[in-house]
């Protein structure tokens, strides 16, 4: 870890135009004790005044990207309106990460691929052109869905999986004014440019993030699948909202995690499922379209069949939410 | 072979320590530190508040968790100069049930993680936002125990606590 | 009332939860300076050039230790040996340019803040000579040979010599069962980083503060290797954050503190970070196969055991991973194999239950595999091929309440509730399996010394240089001397972890309450003498009294209907206090012609879900028979460690070698599983009764390791129950179980 100057903003335009901020520390901390990352000067954003809270908006609520994941989870209006976004929020990290992380640094953590913490092995997202140690290293953990040959992480975020099914639209704000951005069309996918997680471009800052009106919460799921009941990441989570007219599919939201280098949504998937009767069949049909194109590796070839299984589960636990359990474990 | 690490290389740089104030425990702690000294540091190397434990010093083992205005949190993810004006309550600074209950139930062995895991289930009886065992034991699975009192910890908090056991 | 026996709490219980258990880095010094460790990035080959400079200019970075400027110090291998080194040439810090394995501590930063250290420390860059490595074993099982012996030999033999014709018994035998058993690598992490803080008193004397399982095992090896007089060094050690067999031998950091405190003359502490703990000793990845043969009635006849492990290119490190089966199961023809292959990484190490956890697995599953294939209920298979006799060494055991562990056992977990067939029981949309499988681990007991003392006011001091890493030694051994003396825990004081009391082994493999407790008895015994001696000069009424007539009890010492209180015997002793040191041993002559050993039974319940394969341990049950048990409620709560440590062998923990990296991967609590506390549910602990007048005067077994034998191949047996699927690579991974 390098040493750095601090300092404190008070506004949002102390910040715009500037590099490295720091909210909750608890990605950057980290990157910058594995000297993954460093920094001349260190902002810290948490004085800035505003950005702290969840609004109601006309359109729908608004998340201040510096309210905590936390607060944001357990926020009535979240509670009550977006349940799906507290059940993610509440499937990631530890209660104390989520005290201090906050909303828009969720979206902008970095990969936890082994070898990107690796200072010694060689990675295209630290160090482009020195190659890809998990293409055929161990990959359990690693992506099958958008990777490119010269990355194959994923991108570790809960909560953004839930945003992802929720439409949400980032704000963001730069020394040129503002502008929105769709949450489809933020995280990137690694192609020729694997140190590239996102379209937040330098010396941007993402101020909030819109939860458009619908939030699905009469029937919704969170699903989590991993090595151990909780703190662990995901190797397959599915973020399910559905819109029920009795049985038939109103409308519907199905978002991956744990499988690709951003959160992954197929709209063809949903668009087949409008209509049709809420049952495993469709689900297992629409999981099919959702992971048409995944490729396997040495080690996580298994996600393929996993990632189809769990959305047609996290589906199903969505018509009765109430099976969901702690740590966005299968239900019983 | 290829001798250089992967890393960005940096230069050293010319910052100067800082004086600041911390409330830790009721009292004003006044410390001259540089900016890159972790909250978890600064309580355990320069104000021998050693009750605060370094497990991976990576926000992944819990064991450094303090109660930072009201809220459970891991001193090795902040930065000292981050928590100035915040009101840090370490765990020389409790007195509560759940630490007899810990003793009671044999709670721990060789007590590393305790102080981190009693700070962790103050903070969670604070927020008062799970109810059964399994939201308990979700809640506090920021802890880790290598020891494997896992059982008798949350005993010793679902005693505190009161209600559903089940 | 007696103090054996009762579920005592903790006595340093309130250090702990108030945050004032002082652990080896955390003693408020003066001017300490702080050591960062440079780590190679290497595998295998040499450094070229290390180039310090820009650490150099790091403000506060005092020196840079490398294998160019470290000072001299002890020229023999041998020296370098500690208590617990295998056979071979012990690794030597910073001794040359040579790299041997990817961590290796090639460079030492102090300065005077821990900032500063770790900063210097990142600035450093390496050139090295790389040259070609080996770190898989599945790819070098060609190079597997038998293990070296040496010292260490002795506490852990090689498998017990062929009996009868086990390829004939095998091949005629009506039931068969075979497998092929595969481990991962484990790293022992306890919570607590390795740290030493060194103190240089400039008199050529240290007091050194270092995070081991033997302080005795670190002043010698720190007076060994640095030349210095062992009165010179004092290691203190009172609490200890986790070991698990880590703390076993003396760790780099140890090494690194002294040799900068001693070079600098100051005082130095060197922590490692989290990285650096997956550096050093780790239980070995392990290859096994097994193939047994039983006649129809379930007996079995022939039993056939081998293992392949790896271990380092300088030392050969063997743990008992065949050795368990002829302990258990009677049969007639036997074969069993231990070999080793030499690979491009440290030395392995004891961890808990080391051989036994792993060999238990093979065992056990196997056992599972042939009642399937006979159709007869596991814990009923046992039961046909039970015996007290030890067919390994021919001897009858000591005790074996074992069959009471089975019987107790299955009766609390509802066993009987079991429905024979795999997949034939489920709940909701899971799976659910039973499994049991029975543990075995040795009761060993080792020489100590101890000394006892009734001070000025009549209480009772005991002292040992034992440490306690957790396991409540502090609080057993008050109570195995309260009773000596029939005083309440109040009156009595432990003083331990401090290698300047009377000597004790490292503490591990379930042996420090026998060894320790033991000579406790020996030297209250030898003080009961001699308070009686000093009686008799002043006190008529016990002139005649013989040793065995008199009893002690509040401080009293009472013969017939009198009595004389210990503070009298003082005042007779011209008020100085009365003490003696003694030697406690187990008595080989007797013991010669018995087994010693502790047993379990293990009962668990998993849900596998039938979609998704995920897996919950829902309850388990661990039956114990290891003698007389001192503290049910320390005891209860180490056997519980080794069932969550179960877990985590059978479901989750594995460190991962990347082959072509020739490196660990997950070095980091976040990538290195163990259970959380959501993964722990109901478990549950019964301590049967036995009674061993033969073992040792207190009757002790010892249960650190035996709860971490039975449990996880009882885990894979529930699986396969749960799933009809038999997955013998631990850890098991759920999607193996996923539904096709």
């Amino acid at each position: 870890m390098n040493n750095f100057d601090y300092q404190k903003a008070a506004t949002v335009s102390d910040v715009v135009g500037k590099s490295t901020f720091v909210a909750g520390g608890t990605n950057l901390i980290d990157l910058l004790k594995y000297n993954l990352t460093n920094a001349a000067t260190l902002i810290d954003i948490n004085t800035i005044g505003e950005h702290h809270d969840i609004l109601e908006i006309e359109d729908g609520v608004r998340l201040g990207a510096l309210a905590t994941n936390a607060d944001t989870a357990y926020h009535p209006i979240i509670e009550q309106r977006y349940p799906l976004l507290s059940r993610a929020i509440l499937a990631g990290a530890s209660a104390q990460i989520r005290n201090m992380a906050t909303n828009g640094g969720n979206l902008l953590q970095r990969t936890r691929c082994y070898y990107f913490y690796d200072p010694h092995a060689p990675c295209n997202k630290r160090l482009p052109g020195s190659g890809c140690s998990a293409i055929n290293g161990y990959n359990r953990n690693m992506a099958i869905l958008g990777t490119s040959e010269n990355c194959i992480a994923v991108f570790p975020s809960d909560m953004s999986i839930a945003l992802s099914a929720l439409d949400a639209i980032i704000n963001i704000k730069s020394e040129d004014g503002e502008r929105s951005v769709d949450f489809a069309d933020f995280h990137r996918l690694p192609g020729d440019t694997p140190p590239i997680d996102n379209n937040l471009k330098p010396g941007e800052f993402i101020t909030s993030i819109d939860l458009p009106l619908k939030g699905f919460a009469k029937n919704y799921s969170y699903l989590k699948l991993r090595d151990r009941a909780s703190y662990a990441f995901a190797l397959v989570s599915v973020a399910t909202g559905l819109e029920l007219d009795g049985d038939t599919i109103r409308d519907v939201r199905i978002t991956l995690g744990g499988v690709s280098h951003k959160p992954w949504r197929v709209k063809d998937a949903e668009h087949y499922l409008i209509g049709k009767k809420a049952d495993r069949e469709n689900f297992s049909a629409a999981a099919d379209i959702i992971l048409q194109g995944a490729v396997g590796f040495a080690h996580n070839t298994f996600k393929i069949k996993l990632a189809k299984k769990a959305i047609v589960r996290n589906c199903m636990m969505a018509l009765d939410p109430s099976t969901q359990l702690p740590g966005a474990q299968p239900s019983a | 072979m290829e001798t250089e690490s992967f890393t960005k290389t940096h230069q050293a740089t010319t910052v100067t320590p800082r004086t600041i104030t911390l409330s830790i425990n009721g009292q004003q702690h006044a410390l001259t530190i540089l900016p890159y000294v972790s909250l978890l540091d600064a309580l355990r190397e320069y104000l021998d508040l050693t009750g605060t434990k370094k497990g991976c010093d990576h926000g992944q083992c819990g064991a450094c968790t303090v109660i930072c205005d009201g809220k459970r949190i891991i001193s090795c993810l902040t930065l000292a100069v981050m928590k100035e004006g915040a009101k840090i309550t370490t765990i020389e600074g409790i007195n509560h049930p759940i630490q007899q209950a810990f003793i009671d139930h044999d709670a721990f062995q060789c007590g590393y993680c305790t102080p981190g895991q009693i700070c962790s289930a103050i903070g969670l009886l604070e927020e008062g936002k799970v109810k059964s065992r399994e939201e308990v034991k979700d809640s506090m699975s920021g802890n880790l125990c290598r020891c494997g009192a896992n059982q008798q910890i949350i005993d010793a908090i679902m005693q505190v606590k009161g209600g559903d056991n089940e | 009332m007696t103090q054996i026996g009762q579920p005592i709490s903790r006595l340093e219980g309130k250090l702990k939860v108030t945050g004032a258990a002082k652990y080896s880095g955390e003693y408020k010094v003066p001017n300490l300076l702080y050591g960062y460790v440079v780590s190679s990035a290497i595998t295998k080959g040499k450094i070229i050039k290390i180039h310090t400079e820009s650490a150099e200019k790091i403000k506060g970075v005092v020196k840079i230790f490398t294998h160019l400027n470290r000072p001299g110090k002890a020229w023999f291998d041998m020296q370098y040996a500690d208590m617990d080194a295998p056979p071979g040439a012990s690794f030597r810090p910073l001794h040359n340019d040579e790299i041997k394995f990817n961590g290796q501590p090639i460079a030492l930063v102090v300065a005077e803040t821990f900032e500063a250290a770790r900063e210097g420390a990142s600035m450093i860059k390496v050139d090295y000579q790389e040259t070609k490595f080996q770190t898989d074993l599945h790819s070098n099982l060609a190079a597997a040979r038998d293990a070296k012996k040496g010292m260490a030999t002795l506490l852990k033999p090689p498998p017990p010599k062929p009996t009868g014709d086990f390829e004939k018994a095998y091949a005629e035998s009506d039931f068969k069962a075979s497998g092929e058993f595969i481990h991962s690598t484990e790293h022992h992490n306890p919570m607590e980083l390795f740290t030493t803080t060194t103190l240089y008193d400039g008199k050529g004397k240290l007091t050194i503060y270092d995070k081991t399982q033997g302080t005795i095992n670190c002043q010698l090896y720190v007076g060994n290797v640095f030349g210095l007089h062992f009165k010179n060094v004092r290691v203190v050690s009172p609490f200890v954050g986790g070991a698990f067999g880590s703390g076993l031998r003396p760790q780099y950091q140890l090494f690194l503190s002294v040799m900068a405190a001693l070079d600098l003359k100051r005082h130095v502490r060197v922590t490692l970070d989290r990285s650096q703990m997956f550096s050093f000793g780790h239980r070995p990845q392990t290859i096994q196969h097994t193939r047994f043969g039983a006649t129809q009635e379930g007996k079995i006849t022939a039993l056939n055991h081998t293992s392949v492990a790896e271990t380092s290119q300088f030392e050969d490190y063997t743990e008992n991973v065949t050795n368990w089966s002829s302990m258990m199961y009677p049969a007639d023809n036997t074969l069993f194999e231990q070999k080793l292959v030499s690979l491009d990484v440290n030395s392995p190490m004891d961890m808990r239950a080391p051989g036994g956890s792993t060999g238990l697995h093979a065992i056990e599953a196997t056992m599972d595999e042939i009642s399937y294939k006979l159709n007869i209920d596991p814990l009923e298979l046992r039961l046909i091929n039970y015996s007290t006799f030890n067919n390994a060494e021919k001897k009858p055991y000591s005790s074996k309440e074992l069959k009471a562990c089975y019987l107790q056992g299955a009766e609390k977990f509802g066993w009987y509730k079991r429905s024979p067939q795999p997949r034939s029981m489920s709940r909701g949309q899971k799976l659910v399996g039973y499994g049991m499988a029975t543990g075995i681990w040795d009761a060993m007991q080792l020489p100590a010394r101890a000394e006892a003392i009734i001070t000025k006011d009549g209480k009772l001091h005991v002292k040992s240089a034992v440490t306690d890493i957790g396991v409540g030694t502090l609080t057993v051994m008050t109570q195995i001397a309260a009773d000596e003396f029939g005083l309440n825990m109040e009156d009595v004081l432990f003083f331990y972890g401090d290698s300047k009391l009377p000597f004790a082994p490292i503490q591990g493999g379930s042996f420090t309450t026998a060894t320790v407790g033991t000579a406790i008895v020996f030297a209250s015994k030898a003080l009961k003498k001699k308070l009686l001696k000093i009686a008799k000069t002043s006190n008529e009424a016990f002139k005649k009294a013989e040793i065995e007539e008199v009893t002690f009890k509040n401080g009293m010492m009472i013969y017939k209907d009198c009595s004389i209180s210990f503070l009298e015997i003082i005042n007779t002793n011209k008020d100085k206090p009365i003490r003696t040191t003694n030697f406690g041993y187990p008595h080989a002559l007797k013991l010669r012609k018995y087994a010693r050993a502790v047993h379990s039974a293990s009962f668990v319940e998993v849900e596998v879900d039938q979609e998704l394969g995920t897996i919950k341990v829902t309850r388990a049950l661990t039956a114990v028979a290891a003698g007389r048990i001192i503290n049910p409620k320390t005891a209860r709560s180490q056997v519980l460690g080794g069932m969550v440590w179960s877990i985590s062998k059978a479901l989750m923990e594995e460190t991962i070698m990347d082959a072509q990296l020739g490196k660990y991967i997950n070095q980091s609590f976040a990538e290195y599983h163990i259970p959380v506390h959501a993964d722990i549910n109901e478990l549950d602990v019964l301590f049967v009764q036995e009674d061993d007048k033969i073992i040792n005067e207190l009757g002790i077994k010892g249960v650190g390791e035996v709860g971490l034998v039975a449990m996880p191949p009882a885990i894979a047996n529930a699986i396969y129950h749960a799933t009809g699927k038999r997955i013998n690579r631990f850890p098991i991974h759920f999607d193996e179980l996923m539904e096709s």
